[in-house]
């Protein structure tokens, strides 16, 4: 075997946001030795884009709120297919994690009481997002950040895996390289979590930064652990539309949220006009009773733009393809109206509306307390993820764990807004924990030495290609990917075109194998992009294998051809996992029945 | 469509130069998007660092026609075209490569100063109470998305490479979030005066002129924390004070 910079952990975290350090914090607690390793530089991960804030049920300014209710709000939103223990384990613990945060220097806004002020937000029954104005991921982040450096982790920074190195059935370690030199290294570890966050890159309209390729998706898929839930990709209804550079930024529902509203070209509030049945008895039916709402009328119902995600983006995409969308293409989001009702309003939404202000005054020449603002759907998060136990968070492969949004089960069908940066506290720390524990239980595994040579071996390939005339660069290839996946597996899906997708996917998979990069292994970022295609191809394919086998539309996955929610596949989640001739193999999972306990629950809250 | 020409800097710490690229502009583009284009077809291996790409992760900070700036909040239409556009990296760190530079001093500065000590919980289940109106500029200082460009532009890091006796404007905002923290009961500021310099700072204000999160650099951070040593170490009825009667914090120790 070749020499490389070789590092030892007991638990190597890989990802560096809010699950990942969380993870890495909760196992520094264990008194393990804790690697932290980060794509990019550490505080810069995606979790700072969140923006609304963190669901728990603290009941601070409702008191009628807690785990039951956020445990129903989860279940309907994920339209039942979630993995129920974790949607209980998350309602039940979220507000200790938030509370915790706090005890790290978080400093979210207050009550008048001065207790954590909580906001409404889409498909949550009551006020239940703990805040800092539109910065919330930030002050996460950034908390994580700075408690984590004071606990003797080791963190790597722009620092790519490229492959999990394994030992039998067992992950013992990762193979990475440096951006600044590009050297592999290699890192044994006898117990791994992956925290890598989301897939929106596979996407042509993203909120999403490019670190999110899927490598946690991917390197757990090759490593031969199962992913669920593929299918379920959430569009978020608001994304930036115009000019074309900023297309996909997000804007946060904490718009809605604070009274703005939805409106066609017509200036309709075309959100009143479909509103689904489970939800009916619980939606404002006008505008009066859903401004009440927003302004913490108690007695009031949630104004129809707060229905869940996947429903607003459908509605939007309707308007928009029935010739009643915005000049640019999407549909009108304005909380100037507020002006009408409230004095200072303009004060008040620069206050509780900061960086969205900033963003469309700097990027779009917007006034949003003078102009509505342009918007329309964009790739925004990955319900599904590597198949994870819900207490311990163990994948199906031994020793590899998962939290966060590379691991799926809590959100289902469709992900209510507030409750990932919850997600990632909850199931970061319990990754943490057992994986901590898996390590201090077991001795370290051996990788062979053939694995690391030939991940090196594979990883070089683009260079040695350059000089070769049928060579192509890798940013074309991810682009026409990028393109294939809007338009054939976006928000409105059909099975003919999803097989063309397929087909698309495996000429893709061939270009990729011929990609060639120029230039030296130091800071290469086509290197880099090059590297990234077998990730996004890998998640590409099981994003469509599962939404042609889910033949239903439910949350996230619509299908034109099969417009109806059928409860036969309410009863199973949808797996897929590499075959042992390397192709990728479906498999039903049934859903356990849910003890009688929470169906109560369920029951109670409709 | 209109084109631009952008004369970026290239090269490592061995040196570079600048190499002239011409690309089409289109409305509503940034710096960045400039960048990216030119990266995708004419130049693969150009470095530069990016994340979010809306202002909120700092990560893309470089040198626009002389002035530090966000690449992805910067829009062409704010600059003169008819010229050429100067991208180059930040000038107060070491070159790694093209136009990314290592910060990786900013982060071992911040490991040195104490972390947050919170007092005992307010309410029996562990939770504390805060008016917001205490909180509020502190949360203005916790806005700052570690983009470093006040440590750029900083005459004493930039020009007279002060980086072991000073910590610079944007770890005064952090040491100073954390001393007007109200819950925090940790004192930092016997080593903001001897270890970490603060005395370097002469309030030339160009941290605050800079800050892509419009934080009052200089005004609310600085000059306050300032204020604090100076009525803990040179104010001569404390000093007469204190001989008298030892601060509550001394006698602990």
């Amino acid at each position: 075997m070749a020499e490389y910079l070789t590092f030892e952990h007991d638990v190597l975290v890989i990802g560096a946001g809010g699950a990942g350090l969380r993870a890495a914090i909760e196992a520094s607690a264990a008194d393990v030795r804790v690697g932290l390793i980060c794509k990019s530089l550490l505080g810069k991960a995606h979790t700072v884009m969140a923006e609304g804030g963190i669901a728990a049920a603290m009941g601070n300014v409702d008191e009628r709120d807690n785990w039951r209710v956020h445990f129903a709000d989860t279940m309907r939103g994920g339209q039942y297919v979630n993995n129920w223990r974790m949607a209980e384990l998350h309602a039940k613990e979220a507000p200790d994690r938030v509370h915790e945060l706090e005890a790290w220097g978080a400093v979210f806004d207050r009550t008048k009481d001065g207790r954590i002020l909580q906001r409404n937000f889409g498909g949550h029954k009551y006020p239940r997002l703990a805040h800092v104005g539109d910065r919330t991921g930030l002050e996460m982040i950034r908390t994580l950040q700075d408690h984590g450096v004071h606990r003797g982790i080791d963190v790597y920074m722009e620092c790519t895996v490229v492959t999990l190195l394994k030992d039998g059935d067992r992950v013992v370690g990762a193979m990475a390289y440096d951006r600044e030199r590009g050297r592999f290294q290699v890192f044994k570890a006898k117990a791994i979590v992956m925290a890598t966050g989301g897939v929106g890159r596979a996407f042509k309209i993203t909120s999403n930064s490019w670190e999110y390729t899927g490598d946690g998706h991917s390197l757990a898929y090759h490593a031969g652990a199962e992913l669920i839930d593929m299918e379920f990709v959430q569009f978020h209804p608001t994304g930036m539309v115009w000019p074309p550079s900023v297309r996909g930024i997000l804007v946060t529902e904490g718009v809605r949220g604070e009274g703005g509203v939805l409106l066609n070209l017509e200036g309709r509030r075309f959100m009143f006009d479909d509103i689904p049945e489970n939800y009916r008895s619980q939606t404002a039916d006008n505008e009066e009773e859903g401004w009440r709402y927003t302004q913490g009328d108690k007695n009031a119902r949630r104004p129809p733009d707060l229905l869940t995600r996947d429903h607003v983006a459908r509605c939007i995409v309707r308007e928009i393809k029935e010739g009643r969308g915005s000049p640019h293409g999407g549909v009108f989001l304005d909380i100037s109206w507020i002006k009408k009702r409230l004095p200072n309003a303009a004060e008040h939404i620069k206050k509780k509306l900061p960086s969205m202000y900033h963003q469309f005054k700097q990027l779009a020449d917007i006034d949003i307390t003078e102009q509505p603002m342009e918007v329309g759907p964009t790739t925004h998060y990955m319900m599904g993820g590597i198949r994870v136990d819900s207490d311990t968070q163990m994948s199906t492969v031994e020793g590899l764990f998962a939290c966060g949004e590379c691991a799926a089960g809590i959100n289902g069908a469709n992900r209510l807004g507030g409750n990932s940066l919850s997600d990632l506290l909850v199931f970061g720390k319990r990754a943490g924990e057992f994986a901590a524990k898996f390590a201090s239980e077991n001795s370290p595994g051996q990788a062979s030495p053939d694995q690391i040579d030939e991940a090196a071996r594979r990883a070089l390939e683009p260079f040695e290609r350059s000089s070769d005339a049928r060579g192509e660069g890798p940013y074309q290839i991810q682009h026409d990917l990028q393109e294939m996946m809007q338009d054939l597996v976006g928000i409105v899906r059909r099975e003919d075109e999803m097989l063309r997708a397929l087909e698309g996917i495996e000429k893709l998979w061939e270009r990729s194998r011929r990609v060639s990069v120029t230039g030296n292994r130091e800071y290469n970022p086509g290197w880099h992009t090059a590297l990234d295609l077998t990730n996004l191809l890998t998640v590409a394919e099981a994003i469509t294998l599962s939404a042609l086998e889910r033949k239903e539309s439910r949350g996230a996955q619509y299908r034109d051809d099969y417009p109806a929610k059928d409860e036969e596949f309410g009863r199973f989640n949808i797996a897929v996992k590499k075959s042992d001739d390397g192709r990728m193999q479906l498999r039903r999972e049934a859903i356990p029945e849910m003890p009688a306990e929470l169906k109560q629950v369920i029951e109670e809250m409709k | 469509m209109k084109k631009a020409t952008f004369r970026i800097w290239r090269g490592d710490a061995r040196g570079g130069d600048f190499v002239d690229y011409t690309t089409e502009v289109s409305e509503g583009m940034v710096v960045l998007d400039a960048v990216h284009q030119i990266q995708a077809e004419q130049a693969t291996d150009l470095a530069c660092r990016w994340n979010c790409k809306a202002g909120k992760c700092g990560s893309c900070s470089a040198e626009v026609n002389g002035m530090p700036r966000l690449m992805c909040m910067t829009r062409l239409n704010t600059l003169p075209l008819e010229n050429p556009v100067t991208i180059e990296p930040m000038k107060a760190f070491p070159i790694i490569k093209d136009l990314i530079t290592d910060v990786s001093w900013n982060y071992e500065v911040k490991k040195r100063i104490k972390k947050f000590k919170p007092r005992p919980p307010d309410a029996p289940d562990g939770t504390w109470r805060m008016a917001q109106e205490d909180i509020d500029r502190v949360q203005e200082f916790r806005k700052c998305i570690e983009c470093y460009l006040c440590q750029d532009v900083c005459h004493v890091l930039r020009e007279h490479n002060l980086h072991a006796e000073f910590i610079g404007p944007r770890f005064l905002v952090y040491a100073a979030a954390l001393e007007m923290h109200p819950l925090d009961t940790e004192d930092r500021l016997k080593e903001l005066k001897d270890a970490q310099g603060i005395g370097y700072c002469n309030i030339t204000k160009c941290c605050t002129k800079v800050c892509p999160e419009s934080i009052t650099i200089t005004d609310n951070a600085i000059i306050p924390l300032k204020e604090r040593v100076v009525g803990e170490f040179y104010d001569p009825l404390t000093r007469l004070f204190r001989i008298f009667r030892p601060r509550a914090s001394s006698e602990q120790q």
